[in-house]
């Protein structure tokens, strides 16, 4: 029987997760098209306002909610990007892997503590 | 079949491709570096939207503060910054995702494409910051 390395392609392939990392690249792509001009549409908006009109309309269900998509999109993305940038240029797995973790620590660090203040401003006193 | 080595597998001498340094810059190639540098940047920018955002939930006196700094000639070019790579990223987001469907991948199409990512991006910062000032009212 011949073997090749075909057999480390087949289904999901060596990484075991297939085509995933590029699909959630894209989807949050496509997601990011249609929520960083309403987030850019909103800070434009907000450029006059004072103190309690931001928290306001920070506090709006569909800005919160617009908010927290955004966040959970574009975080997600940047995880991914970053995660290719450091296997494209960093080898050794002792630093490769260190750097790996860092960067979900990272973006999950980064999207706590803006949920939590958009949570804050929604229902906080 | 060779096996590839994760683990430090630079001992034996493979001969180099040409990298950056051998070829003239083109824009197709400034723009792919640039794809990887405003991403880069955008990742290191969410440190600003998170601060802006806890500013915000902790109250009138340090959101002032924060609002002061951000108010600064340095943080203002900070700023224009990072919504130029924000608006240039996603352009050449787009640009990457009309690749996907195969379509766009013709040299002359791809230089099109390529300024009209740099041309849009600076139009559409201009716009950004052109559509604050008027809703400030200092335009």
């Amino acid at each position: 029987m011949m073997r090749t390395p075909l057999k480390t392609v087949r289904r999901l392939g060596s990484a075991k997760e297939g085509s995933d990392h590029f699909w959630r690249q894209r989807l949050t792509a496509v997601a990011n098209l249609i929520l960083i001009p309403l987030l850019l549409l909103l800070i434009v908006g907000m450029s006059s306002a004072d103190y309690s009109e931001v928290r306001r309309s920070l506090a709006h269900p569909v800005v919160a909610v617009v908010l927290v998509l955004t966040l959970l999109a574009s975080l997600t993305h940047m995880r991914l990007g970053m995660q290719t940038i450091i296997e494209d240029y960093v080898h050794r797995d002792r630093h490769k892997v260190p750097l790996l973790m860092l960067n979900t620590f990272f973006a999950v660090f980064i999207g706590a503590i803006c949920i939590w203040a958009v949570l804050k401003l929604s229902f906080g006193a | 079949m060779s096996k590839a080595k994760s683990e430090g597998g630079g001992h034996c001498e493979r001969p180099l491709s040409p990298h950056l340094q051998i070829y003239a810059p083109l824009i197709n190639m400034v723009m792919s570096i640039l794809h990887r540098l405003t991403g880069a940047a955008l990742y290191a920018g969410t440190l600003l939207l998170a601060w802006w955002l806890i500013a915000a939930a902790t109250g009138p006196e340090y959101y002032r503060l924060v609002q002061g700094l951000l108010a600064t000639w340095p943080m203002k070019v900070v700023l224009v910054g990072y919504t130029w790579a924000l608006l240039h990223h996603m352009l050449g987001g787009m640009r990457h995702l009309l690749w996907d469907t195969g379509r766009g991948l013709q040299l002359h199409q791809v230089d099109m494409l390529s300024w009209l990512t740099l041309g849009g991006s600076i139009a559409l910062t201009a716009l950004f910051w052109l559509g604050h000032y008027a809703v400030r009212g200092a335009l």
